[in-house]
């Protein structure tokens, strides 16, 4: 310590220190982009690295290094005993490091594609993103993804940093072309601004100083860049032109010291407050006067978004944890509803199931909620939407929440800090899941400005099926008359009772003497036959029956009709065989018999053909396997396409 | 609301305020140092005017500084704060200490035991703790709500995702949260806030005057005669101070001439030996801290 930095103004240094400003952002990126190692280097760069870490990172390099004889930087932030083993990150980690005005939050997630759950976690806090990219391989699908999910979550500045820029000898063109095809993908996802910088983290090359191997470059270094962006409220990511949002307080805390005073705490979500104005509590609607507020700085006048407050009222009146306090006139009230849509980022190894009961946390309110249907699942690779009817760990999709009651909530756009809510599960307590409300659904058909058309009724297939036990689903019997349709279906069907499934058996017994007798046995007839048949077959399905249907069926194109009206993987097409010698020796009804005489035309297998599946989901030999048998690797099958639980 | 400061306090009385609001029965966990005091101060501005709804409890290994134990008693009085110390009789007994038995055994019955013991005994199911995720690499991958089992074990790669400021407080009985108020606070946010909160800190962490041996490399103040001095060792008066303070015969002493809170944090800006070097603990083993986590150490 010498005298001279002594005698420095220390006073001045703290001042200028604590009026440093807070930007919190998040790395995406996997191992092999380099991630850690720009991580390290940003620490080490602005010298946050101690010399004892220092030390010790130059143990473990040799321990478990990947860089040689060089202290691998990306070791101080790989922090778990098995991340250092597996030589990946598993977790989310928090990092830190300041400049002369701004201190930094750096979330660290992992890359690959089965943590997605990680990347929402520290995308959740961030006002920007640093999206790594490999100037060896360019953008690839895992860029989408992390680009993605960080403007799902509501980030909207990133720096695309194109890494390993040493590995391709500084190349100017290889940049140029990543930037473009960036700048191209991007267009979509709402960013508002987005700078794509060449650097080498291993090299130092563009971090924190210009980079002398790239003087064609003259954009930003990365500090640079991360030094002109706009820092957001503590948690909640930035949204310009969103800031004229009226006041809102979810309030978290009742503060009761004595009978002369109760304050009511909670942390400003949106707007501000000021001594004498007049509020109102949802859902209440009771109404107030502020006589006082209390903020981190002591008694106030006024308190700001952010700010954590305590708020003192004119007249007493019931207030407690999960109400909402708004200011009386000021613009659109929140919603208070028992129904939104959201988009849901699923975290959980145990899937979504629609119709079950979850709770959701929303600021300081908790309630009961399930999903009551999905709009759509998106590709995170491709950013294209496909129906589905679960989420599994990592998927994202746009649900459907009902409420056991109405609360008080905003579309986290608006409101990040009312629009977001995680999923818990009642029974492991765990989070299994993470929400933003997309828009408000205040009639049964939802909100028609979302565009999102709602034709499921109002208990949807799967609900009904899920109350079973069981995955509604069509099972397709097909093959020759006597091949053993009918006898394996009613085998099956008295099995599926014992079990406690609930199915319903379709054949020429009840469907051939009433609902199809006008048809005869035409080649039209035929058709329409099946038609109507994969019809009712549907509408039992869509009351969450398995279907079991056992008809000759022999032509491929009504088959492949039926399966046309189910979605993906509930027509299940089963291949009952046996040879025509072996049908016509069984002859259960004489009707081979009766075919050879021609007392019967067009007789499947005798005068008319028989068109065997070309891809069954299962085929069951009868002339090897009895009846028990076919049953038991039907049931084995159901099982393992989950449609039997 | 621009400074970082007054973001990291906002977002620590938020914490502190969602477990008041959501446990059965919180505790804060109080170890006398400077993380511990902004920690305290921060829950008394949460709850103003009234005291924090909670105790304070300290687990007292009977190895801390005299001073520490007089402000200990001081701070508790001052915040009108329930006052639980608890150590671990059994260790006690067997005459547990770091001399014989070294840090580790020391530590895991006098500290990590004692603790569990305790959390136990008054069924806490939330305790705050002033750990920050700047001070180790496991630490930097621990959540603000940290959930611990029935046997208040930590399990780094089943951790509860933790989105936005919604923390996830369920527990079934037995099993109880860790909550760590100030992760997001670095060394200099503590002493910057310190200083400008004009918060009370142990006269141990200015420099003075005193009687220091070498012991295991590392600066030992002889805090009273259960100190086992080599034959022929004397210690001698040197102006130390202390960075960190646990037990003293496991925290090392700085040499310092800083007496005022402004020459301190002076010394800080320059340093360049991080915090947890004066702490013996750590060193056990390359990812040490990983492991005393897991067992339950807070």
């Amino acid at each position: 310590m010498t005298n001279a930095v002594m005698n420095t103004d220390i006073e001045s240094i703290l001042t200028a220190h604590a009026n440093k400003d807070l930007l919190r952002l998040i790395t995406c990126g996997s191992v092999d982009d380099g991630k850690s190692t720009l991580i390290g280097r940003l620490l080490f760069d602005s010298k946050q690295i101690f010399e004892d870490q220092l030390a010790s990172v130059q143990r473990d390099s040799k321990k478990w290094g990947t860089t040689g004889d060089q202290a691998d930087l990306a070791l101080l932030v790989d922090g778990l005993q098995s991340e250092r083993e597996q030589g990946i990150t598993i977790d989310v980690a928090y990092r830190f490091f300041s400049t002369p005005t701004r201190k930094y939050i750096i979330a660290d997630t992992p890359g690959h594609e089965q943590y997605t759950r990680n990347m929402a976690t520290g995308a959740s806090t961030a006002d920007l993103a640093i999206i790594l990219i490999d100037a060896r391989k360019g953008v690839q699908a895992q860029t989408q993804r992390h680009s993605f999910i960080a403007s799902l979550l509501g980030i909207r500045q990133v720096v695309v940093a194109v890494n390993k820029m040493d590995l391709v000898k500084y190349d100017q063109t290889v940049f140029l072309d990543i930037e473009a095809a960036y700048q191209e993908f991007a267009k979509g996802l709402g960013f508002q601004s987005i700078s794509v910088l060449p650097v080498s983290a291993l090299e130092g090359d563009g971090i924190l100083h210009a980079s002398s191997h790239m003087p064609w470059f003259t954009g930003p270094t990365l500090m640079d860049a991360l030094e002109g962006a706009t820092p957001g409220s503590m948690g909640h990511p930035v949204q310009a032109g969103e800031n004229d949002h009226g006041f809102r307080l979810p309030i978290q805390y009742v503060n009761r010291l004595s009978s002369d005073f109760r304050g009511f705490s909670g942390t400003v979500a949106s707007g501000t407050l000021s001594v004498g104005d007049q509020i109102q509590i949802l859902p209440s609607m009771r109404e107030s006067e502020v006589t006082g507020l209390i903020t981190q700085s002591g008694e106030a006048d006024t308190a700001v978004t952010g700010e954590a407050v305590t708020v003192t009222l004119a007249t007493e009146i019931d207030i407690s944890r999960g109400d909402v306090m708004v200011r009386t006139g000021q613009g659109q009230s929140p919603h208070t509803l028992d129904a939104f849509e959201a988009d849901v980022v699923w975290m959980s190894d145990q899937r979504l199931i629609t119709g079950r009961q979850y709770d959701i946390k929303l600021a300081s309110q908790t309630v009961g909620a399930s999903v009551e249907s999905l709009a759509f699942q998106y590709d995170i690779n491709t950013l294209d939407t496909q129906p589905s009817e679960t989420l599994a760990l990592n998927d994202i999709g746009r649900a459907r929440w009902r409420l056991a009651r109405p609360i008080v909530f905003e579309r986290y756009e608006a409101v990040p800090a009312l629009g977001s809510f995680v999923i818990i599960d009642r029974v492991s307590n765990l989070t299994v899941g993470a929400g933003m409300i997309s828009a408000p659904i205040t009639g049964i058909l939802g909100d028609q400005a979302t565009n999102v058309v709602w034709h499921e009724h109002r208990i949807s297939k799967v609900k009904r099926a899920e109350q079973k036990s069981q995955r509604p689903a069509i099972l397709w019997f097909t093959g020759l008359s006597g091949a053993g349709k009918s006898s394996v279906a009613n085998a099956l069907e008295l099995a599926l009772y014992q079990r406690g499934h609930h199915s319903y058996l379709l054949d020429g017994d009840n469907v051939r003497h009433g609902l199809n007798r006008d048809l005869g046995f035409s080649d039209e007839d035929r058709v329409e036959n099946i038609r109507r048949i994969g019809e009712v077959a549907k509408l039992m399905a869509d009351s969450g029956l398995v279907v079991l249907s056992a008809f000759i069926s022999p032509f491929r194109t009504d088959r492949d009709m039926v399966r046309a009206l189910m979605d993906e993987g509930e027509f299940i097409e089963i291949y009952v065989k046996a040879s025509l010698e072996t049908c016509e020796s069984r002859d259960p009804k004489g009707l081979y018999k009766k075919a050879r005489s021609g007392e019967i035309k067009h007789f499947t297998g005798i005068d008319s053909p028989y068109e065997p599946p070309s891809a069954p989901e299962l085929v069951l030999d009868t002339e090897k396997l009895s009846i028990e048998a076919c049953v038991d690797e039907l049931i084995r099958f159901l099982k393992g396409a989950d449609i039997l639980r | 609301m621009n400074s970082h400061l007054a973001m990291l306090e906002a977002e620590a009385i938020h914490i502190i305020r969602e477990v008041a609001a959501e446990f059965e029965r919180p505790v804060m966990l109080y170890s006398i140092g400077k993380d511990s005091g902004v920690m305290l101060h921060l829950a008394k501005k949460a709850f103003y005017p009234a005291p924090p709804p909670f105790p304070l409890m300290h687990i007292d290994t009977t190895w801390k500084f005299r001073d520490m134990y007089t402000f200990r008693d001081r701070m508790a009085r001052e915040a009108g704060m329930e006052l639980i110390v608890h150590t671990n009789q059994e260790g006690l007994d067997q005459g547990i200490n770091m001399f014989t038995h070294g840090s580790r055994v020391h530590t895991d019955v006098m500290k990590t035991q004692a603790l569990k013991q305790a959390l136990t005994h008054y069924g806490f199911d939330a305790a705050f703790g002033g750990a920050r995720r700047d001070e180790e690499r496991s630490r930097a991958k621990e959540r603000v709500f940290s959930f611990r089992d029935k046997q208040h074990q930590w399990d780094p790669k089943n951790q509860r995702p933790e989105l936005w400021d919604l923390y996830n407080g369920r527990v079934h009985k037995g099993e109880s949260i860790r909550v760590f108020p100030i992760s997001n606070w670095t060394e200099l946010d503590i002493w910057q806030y310190t200083y400008a909160e004009d918060i009370p800190m142990v006269p141990l962490y200015f420099a003075a005057e005193r009687p220091v041996v070498e012991y295991d490399g590392q600066l030992i103040v002889v805090d009273d005669d259960r100190m086992p001095l080599e034959p022929g060792q004397v210690p001698e008066m040197r102006s130390v101070r202390f960075r960190t303070l646990g037990c003293y015969p496991l925290t090392g002493a700085m040499e310092s001439t800083a007496t005022t809170l402004l020459e301190v944090i002076e010394e800080t800006i320059q340093a360049t030996q991080s915090e947890r070097q004066g702490r013996a603990i750590d060193k056990d083993a390359g990812a040490s801290m990983e492991e005393k986590k897991r067992q339950g150490y807070f």
